[in-house]
């Protein structure tokens, strides 16, 4: 299986041109360009609201939008990048096309069911759109009560309609991932001869099938409440205004992990293909997979240590808020563990990977900040917060993100894309990054508070310098989309695995063709199995 | 401090040089880790970079002894940050007995504020220094959350419910009072000043006010307006139970269980008198809640809590006389004369 297969089937690619040959296709590798057009699409509508606020902010007063505006900005940013990016970006997108690939399927278990998840996630996000033209939400992303659902006048239900349609999108695909993965192995591909993506895409898809649904009857409780007054959450109704953040965030803590799980899968692979070497400690990565998910589940008090919470409560959420980073510093280890004796050569995905080392580890440290009890009451709804999850999720996920696309997409595309550019985009990514959200965490704990249409002018110096590592940033993602779609059309024509990197995904032609393997594969080696071969780049 | 560092702000209670110093506790463990990592990347990065295109790395096998150490290296000092933010946070949680209380209630888009002995303030707190210093918060309508920097403290404002924060200011001068949850429009303009004086300014400032008469006053004029007063005697002829010392007693409730009757209580008996009934009364207290206002509801506590006298925080406001030195007599405070 080390010698690409000679294969003169159409790609998937070219096996039909018509719309509905996308529109209903059932192949995975198409479901999951739909779904990079259309996080693509959300992505920018959330990048374009990251923009305006950071525009808002570079002065004290609130000079730019009405205080309202703004206050629909940061929730309509929180809401397309969250649910509509972040959520599904790297399951949806690389997991679809990969998952089957990787294991030595045809396709996904429910290819019916995965085009339908499509479709979940675009009704969702018209009704999102929809609420947007309609004058928008400003509840914040969280939708906390009893704000949402006593005093906004804004389109609560409807977004709140968006975001519970496309949780379903989620659940399925998390679904279709656990089932193909249990039950469609190749013969000989042993769980722990699984790439670590693998690993890691089962962990997300427990947390997706597990706490979505939790999320789903708040948001509908929320609406409920808004239109019968039933009196779950509004204090004046006999309901309990906490109760929803008990819910919310029971749900959205390992939601951060549907956003970084994936991405740690990602850089698992390519840490491997670049430094052609085995991961270090593989079962330990792959088990610390599987602990985030599981402890994941119990620390979501850590958002409520200033919410009246009790003492005790707080003192537990806290310490297995210690606990569950304990795996992902493992993971960091392991990864760099690996780097020892390889043979590590710079590529753009590399590059990529790189900077999210550099920078989940900034993130990472600073959740061990707002773990500890008496630290969290002091920067609590501040910018150090914001900082926090953005070097998480930006940072991290969206950094591994690109970092896999870069890796991939000669495989996806069959096209390579102007090396030069990437490297540089990855620069441009990396610098602004920092300079948006490194001067967040000297505002948070300076005391400026989140979600701030107006404030004190001392803090004036730190938003200019993070306004100006967002327009960086900004270009920064602009360039590999520009690259990219070039690339597409007249791009230099990609082997089948231009990385000399292992993995079934590479035995195959880039692009694959639509039943991607001619034969089932027989699998006899490890994941990574780097020394076993003479390594060739075809 | 021997510096003063810009991107720390103002230490300005008890509170404020824990938390930082643990914060650079942080800072330096965080500092060491980043660096380490980011060195062995780099080294490892140039020291073993692809020499020729057909080069696979060596394969090195993972280790259980460096598994361990990395695992439980980092476990250990995650517990030492858990039982030392853990630490702060139980001092932060448990005001003292002789702290001064101040009631805040949060509005869109305000911050309220009665003293004991009566005076109302908006957006704007008086506290003297070096007196611990007790909020009771409670909001109108939407979470808020009280937060002052300076003095590394936060507490949201649940409506429903009564919150607690307390501090020592240790410096005078002017701080900033933000709302920290998110409460729509003008969320970033709820915001106020602390105004830290010294004891003897402060008790000028209080005299100085309007003394409309203190909280207790006010609460037990409610009182006979409401007519709870048909209901609760001084003695047990009443319907209702006397609430003459219930404030800090032990409640024994219908069927057995007990309380302890403290603020958190006595807000509930009255806007939720089903919650909790008293053992050898009958249920057939009315609901209050809707029929007072967030700071009515103070005003009635604080008359309950005044009437049993017992708590240091309470006891002078009792008497009705912001007098200067009366207020909040703790032992270590300068009288003005
Ligand atoms: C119709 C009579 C009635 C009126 C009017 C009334 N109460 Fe009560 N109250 C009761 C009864 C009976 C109980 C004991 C049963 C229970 O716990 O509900 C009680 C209990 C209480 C308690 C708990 C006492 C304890 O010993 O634990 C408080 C506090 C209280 N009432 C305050 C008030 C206040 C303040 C008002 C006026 C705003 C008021 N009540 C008006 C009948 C009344
Ligand atoms: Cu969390
Ligand atoms: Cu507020």
């Amino acid at each position: 299986m080390d010698t690409a297969t000679v294969d003169t089937r159409p790609s998937y690619l070219e096996n039909g041109h018509s719309w509905q040959s996308w529109l209903l296709t059932k192949d995975h590798k198409r479901i999951a360009i739909l779904y990079l057009i259309t996080i693509t699409l959300f992505f920018f509508i959330g990048g374009l609201f990251a923009l305006l606020i950071r525009l808002e902010l570079m002065t004290p007063a609130g000079d730019m939008v009405e205080a309202e505006t703004y206050n629909k900005f940061f929730t309509m940013h929180g809401v397309a990048m969250v649910f509509f990016f972040l959520i599904p970006s790297i399951p949806a997108v690389l997991g679809n096309f990969l998952v089957p690939v990787m294991i030595g399927a045809k396709d996904l278990a429910f290819p019916r069911i995965n085009l339908l998840s499509w479709y979940i996630l675009v009704v969702g996000g018209l009704f999102t759109l929809g609420a947007v033209v309609m004058g928008g939400v400003d509840t914040g992303w969280t939708f906390y009560t009893p704000y949402s659902t006593a005093a906004s006048n804004t389109h609560v239900i409807m977004t709140g309609l968006g975001v519970f349609i496309s949780g379903f999108s989620s659940i399925l695909t998390g679904l279709n991932f656990i089932v193909t993965i249990h039950k469609m192995r190749a013969p000989g591909m042993t769980w722990f001869r699984l790439p670590l993506f693998i690993w890691a895409h089962y962990a997300t898809s427990i947390i997706q099938i597990l706490g979505t649904p939790v999320v789903a009857i708040a948001v509908l409780l929320v609406a409920l409440e808004r239109t019968l007054h039933i009196g779950i959450f509004d204090p004046n109704l006999g309901g309990d205004p906490v109760l929803y953040q008990h819910l919310f965030w029971f749900y959205s803590h390992p939601a951060v992990y549907i956003m970084v799980l994936p991405g740690m899968g990602v850089i698992s692979e390519l840490i491997a293909a670049f430094a052609r070497k085995a991961i270090f400690g593989y079962k330990f990565v792959a088990f610390s997979s599987l602990g985030i998910a599981l402890v994941g589940f119990f620390v979501w008090g850590h958002h409520m240590f200033v919410s009246s919470q009790s003492v005790y409560a707080a003192l537990i959420f806290s310490f297995l808020s210690y606990l569950v980073a304990i795996p992902s510093a493992i993971k960091t280890f392991n990864w760099t563990a690996t780097l020892y004796k390889g043979s590590i050569s710079y590529q753009s995905p590399m590059i990529y990977a790189f900077g999210f080392l550099g920078l989940f580890l900034v993130g990472g440290l600073t959740g061990l900040f707002l773990a500890a009890l008496g630290l969290d009451v002091h920067v609590h709804d501040t910018y150090f917060v914001v900082a926090h999850f953005h070097y998480i999720m930006v940072g991290g996920s969206i950094m591994a993100y690109l970092g896999g696309m870069h890796y991939w997409w000669p495989k996806i595309s069959g096209r390579m894309y102007p090396e030069g550019w990437a490297k540089f985009a990855a620069l441009m990514v990396f610098v602004g990054f920092n300079l948006t959200f490194f001067p967040q965490f000297l505002l948070g704990y300076l005391g400026m508070p989140r979600r701030y249409h107006m404030y004190p002018e001392e803090w004036q110096v730190l938003n200019v310098l993070s306004t100006a590592g967002a327009s960086i940033l900004g270009v920064g993602y602009l360039i590999p989309m520009v690259y990219f779609t070039w690339s597409f059309v007249k791009g230099e024509k990609a082997p089948a695995n231009p990385w000399g990197a292992t993995g079934l995904e590479w035995t195959i032609p880039s692009p694959p063709p639509t039943e991607n393997f001619t034969t089932t594969p027989i699998v006899t080696e490890e994941a990574y199995a780097y020394s076993n071969r003479e390594m060739k780049v075809a | 401090m021997w510096f003063k560092n810009p991107f720390v702000p103002e230490q300005a209670s008890e509170f404020a040089s824990s938390v930082d110093t643990f914060y650079f506790f942080m800072v330096s463990v965080s500092a060491f880790f980043a660096i380490l990592v980011v060195t062995l990347v780099a080294v490892f990065a140039i020291r073993y970079r692809r020499r020729h295109e057909h080069e696979a790395g060596t394969p090195v096998h993972g280790a259980l002894a460096l598994e361990l150490t990395w695992t439980l290296i980092p476990l250990g000092i995650a517990m030492v940050m858990f039982f030392w933010g853990a630490s702060i946070f139980f001092a932060m949680s448990k005001p003292p007995s002789n702290a001064m209380e101040i009631y805040v209630v949060g509005k869109r888009w305000m911050w309220k504020f009665q003293h004991m002995t009566g005076q109302r303030e908006i957006n704007e707190l008086h506290v003297p220094v070096g007196q611990p210093v007790k909020l009771l918060v409670g909001s109108e309508d939407v979470i808020h959350s009280v937060y002052i920097p300076a003095f590394r403290v936060k507490m949201d404002a649940v409506p429903g419910r009564t919150t607690t924060l307390w501090f020592t200011p240790t410096k005078t001068g002017r701080y900033h009072l933000f709302c920290a949850e998110y409460c729509g429009q003008k969320h970033s303009g709820m915001r106020g000043t602390v105004v830290v004086l010294e004891p003897a300014e402060f008790q000028a400032w209080l005299a100085g006010g309007p003394a409309t008469g203190s909280m207790a006053d006010a609460g037990q004029k409610l009182f006979n307006d409401l007519a709870c007063a048909t209901c609760h005697r001084d003695d047990a002829s009443g319907r209702g139970p006397s609430l003459k010392d219930v404030f800090g007693s032990t409640v024994t409730l219908a069927g057995g269980a007990t309380v302890t009757a403290d603020d958190a209580y006595l807000r509930e008996s009255i806007v939720n008198p089903q919650a909790k009934i008293v053992e050898g009364y009958a249920p057939l207290m009315p609901t209050f809640q809707g029929l007072v206002t967030e700071e009515q509801l103070n005003q009635l506590i604080a008359y309950i809590k005044a009437q049993a006298g017992g708590t240091p925080g309470t006891a002078a406001p009792a008497t009705g006389t912001p007098a200067p030195g009366a207020p909040a007599a703790s032992g270590t405070q300068p009288s003005t004369e």
